[in-house]
């Protein structure tokens, strides 16, 4: 059937050549004559990124695009027609491994993928023939491939999760690899998608914890190093923490523990301490040192909430009364500091080091408190120093009025 | 004591004829009707300008007239500075009062004619006056340095530049540059504290200087009715029947004053930052807003002319109507009924209630 369709589609095109001048491509000129699965790469290539840098269907395909009969798609001519899956890595990187000629369209281009493909698991699946496994084209598309930086691209940060999902959220595509299927739908739950649907493309998405075409599940021992590429800070205090040598005795993973790995939920401060929430729970019961710190801490933490709160409420009720609180206002900013800071701390799991921080933050609290008290108590003497006055313009007033009555009462003379 | 005050008096009059002062006064005598009323709006307005200045000059003592210290002046002035921020909110409130009373007073002299021959000089220096309290309240209220006055200014400023052939001299000379900067600010305070009071005190004395040597004006329909019998012709004296009224009247403003400043201190707001984006909903004081709901419906063209610019020159025809309005209305001035004038009185001050309200919603 395809055979007979290209027979009747050259014989179209050489009836329209006799009459027009002979296109750059006879490529195009064919297969936008034909139908379905031969017409498709046309239309896709239309918009492609290839095609805008001056490319065509034989830069990839090989052949002859001057050639106008069936002879220009022969091996003879240099075709090399569709790959098999397998072939894919390599047929994409006779261009992409060649950093000189990709340098000519984009100097910062890198040329690194297919090596980096081969370190992958589906790098190295494909090598021992597992054609279910992703190659170039399963996430970057076929004909219409665009600018990782295009928002239609389904590389583009925010398409990624729904492009891994296509193979990874399929419990058919997965049974035989015996993994789960839920990561996407957990990566929706968390904080990092939610930012990243309010536009953020800097937020973590699949390819960012497991990379992109070296794509690996982080290992054990590596888990808080891919966290710490974003959260330095974090990293740094569990590495010097009193956990890291324990987790990785105990062979468990460092932040994924108690933060999870997908569904990476906004953090509480009910994770902390002894609580029904808490994480640290988990591993500790009463009686240990770290359920005594974890008290500590979820103690100091709460400590410094309740006096925040208590200072802005006092505040808010002293501003909604009119008084100039705002220096007050500005002063409780680092009292919220203090706190995120402490939160912060608490990953060196030291409570003497998140109790400086709670007390700083108490310290300042407790001022901005003690204004609160101040400008209502000025308020308050304010309306009784009103209530005299307005005692006093009563009484003048009532003087003028009996001495108007008293001098308009007189007889006149 | 009355001893005393007599040879107080003799002392002063042996200098410069206080006793023809005292003479005037003894005279002077207030009519009573039943418009007798609105008489006391004038004193009322010249108390709470009293008022004004006193608070001002005591502003003046802490107040720094620079972008970077204005703001920071006035939050010390109500925190930290003794009763500052009673004296700060007293000056607020009052300028608002104010340019109220003023309004009162126009509208009260306007419809009960009291601008007919011979006091069409009254009228014209009361209508300037009111213009000048317009600009204390377009000066003073940049001087904060807040957000609100910040872009408030800018907007208002920005109306200047439509004006024809001399729009962008006007620009430059009320903003001291191209933008609102610290050069506007020195600029307003300038205006403020002694461009406006120096003329205020000019138009102040041949206004009350006027209002003694003519006296207080009787509405038409009084007079008429006391010319044919169907009333009688009642005064009182002004000292001191009329004057202890009067301070009855400023006892009662003060008194309002004072609770609304303890009540409701006015507000300071956030710092202005010229790089900020300007706030939602912005808008002009309240005496303003008339104008500014106008401007703002009006469509990009009428006729030839841009919008904006049609209804400044709308207003400045309607000002200069309004200045003239007793050599308009002269007929008045011969006991005649001159209904379309106050007509032209009850639609102005309909639209300028009607429009407030507008851009109120």
């Amino acid at each position: 059937m395809r055979f007979v369709a290209a027979i009747i589609a050259s014989l179209l095109v050489a009836a329209s050549l006799s009459a027009a001048p002979t296109p750059e491509s006879t490529c195009i000129t064919c297969h936008s004559m034909l139908d379905g699965k031969l017409a498709d790469p046309v239309k896709k290539f239309e918009s492609a990124v290839h095609r805008q840098v001056g490319l065509s269907c034989a830069d990839c395909h090989g052949g002859n695009p001057a050639d106008e009969s069936m002879d220009s798609m022969s091996p003879a001519k240099g075709f090399r027609g569709v790959p098999r899956k397998t072939q894919v890595p390599e047929f994409c990187a006779r261009c992409h491994s060649d950093i000189a000629y990709m340098h000519r369209f984009d100097p910062k281009m890198r040329a690194d993928q297919l090596s980096q493909y081969l370190t992958s698991v589906h790098g190295k699946r494909l090598k021992q023939g597992d054609t279910k496994v992703a190659v170039c084209v399963d996430c970057h598309g076929v004909h219409n491939i665009l600018p990782a930086s295009d928002t239609r691209s389904p590389v583009y940060p925010v398409n990624i999760a729904s492009t891994c999902a296509r193979c990874h959220a399929s419990e058919e595509h997965m049974r035989s690899y015996n993994i789960p299927t839920d990561q996407v739908s957990s990566y929706e739950k968390s904080v990092h998608a939610e930012i990243l649907a309010q536009g953020d493309t800097a937020a973590p998405t699949c390819a960012t914890c497991h990379g992109n075409h070296g794509a690996t599940p982080p290992g054990v021992s590596s888990v808080a190093n891919v966290c710490g590429t974003c959260h330095v800070f974090f990293e740094q205090l569990f590495n010097k923490s009193p956990h890291q040598p324990a987790f990785a005795a105990m062979g468990l993973p460092g932040c994924v523990q108690c933060h999870s790995n997908h569904e990476i939920v906004k953090p509480s401060d009910d994770w902390v301490g002894v609580g029904q929430d808490s994480v640290c729970a988990t591993c500790h019961s009463q009686g240990d040192k770290g359920y005594t710190g974890a008290q500590k801490i979820a103690g100091d933490l709460a400590n410094l909430k309740t006096r925040l709160a208590r200072a802005e409420e006092i505040l808010n009720t002293a501003e909604r009364s009119g008084m100039e609180v705002s220096s007050a206002k500005v002063e409780l900013g680092s009292a919220h500091e203090a706190l995120v800071k402490a939160r912060v701390n608490v990953h060196a799991f030291d409570d003497a080091e998140v109790q400086k921080l709670t007390d700083e933050g108490a310290q300042v609290s407790e001022k901005a408190y003690q204004a609160g008290v101040a400008a209502l108590n000025e308020r308050d003497v304010r309306r009784k120093g009103l209530g005299v006055s307005l005692i006093a313009i009563v009484l003048a007033i009532s003087g003028l009025y009996l001495k108007i009555r008293q001098i308009e009462s007189r007889p006149k003379t | 004591m009355p001893g005393i005050y007599r040879r107080i008096l003799k002392w002063l009059d042996e200098r410069f004829g206080a006793g023809a002062v005292e003479e005037f006064l003894r005279h002077k005598t207030v009519p009573i009707h039943r418009h007798s009323i609105w008489y006391y709006f004038g004193g009322m307005t010249l108390f709470l300008f009293v008022v004004q200045a006193l608070t001002g000059i005591l502003l003046l003592l802490y107040y720094r007239p620079t972008p970077n210290d204005a703001f920071e002046s006035i939050q010390y002035i109500v925190t930290q500075v003794p009763y500052g921020w009673l004296i700060r909110s007293v000056h607020s409130w009052s300028a608002n009062l104010l340019i109220l009373t003023v309004f009162i007073h126009m509208f009260s002299v306007y419809f009960l004619k009291a601008y007919r021959k011979p006091r069409e000089l009254t009228w014209i220096t009361g209508m300037f006056l009111l213009f000048i309290m317009l600009g204390f309240g377009f000066s003073g209220y940049l001087l904060p340095w807040n957000t609100l006055a910040f872009f408030a200014t800018k907007v208002g400023t920005e109306m200047a530049a439509t004006v024809p052939l001399i729009g962008p001299w006007l620009l430059k000379f009320l903003r001291g540059g191209e933008e609102v900067t610290g050069a506007t600010l020195t600029r307003f305070f300038g205006f403020h504290v002694a461009v406006l009071p120096g003329l205020t005190t000019l138009l102040l004395a041949m206004h009350l200087l006027l209002v003694q040597r003519l006296g207080m004006s009787v509405p038409p329909g009084v007079e008429r009715a006391i010319e044919e019998g169907r009333q009688p012709a009642r005064s009182m004296p002004f000292f001191p029947n009329f004057l202890l009224r009067d301070m009855i009247g400023w006892y009662a403003a003060l008194g309002v004053l004072g609770a609304l400043a303890a009540i409701f201190p006015w507000e300071l707001g956030t710092k202005a930052d010229a790089f900020a984006s300007a706030p939602a909903g912005i808008r002009p004081e309240w005496y303003f807003l008339f104008a500014f709901q106008t401007l703002k419906i009006l469509p990009a063209k009428i006729l030839f002319l841009e919008g904006e610019l049609a209804g400044l020159m709308g207003f400045t025809l309607a000002g200069i109507v309004w200045v003239l309005v007793p050599f308009l209305d002269y007929k008045a001035g011969f006991g005649r009924v001159t209904r379309f004038f106050t007509g032209l009185g009850i639609f102005a001050l309909g639209y300028m209630v009607v429009m407030s309200a507008l851009a109120l919603r």
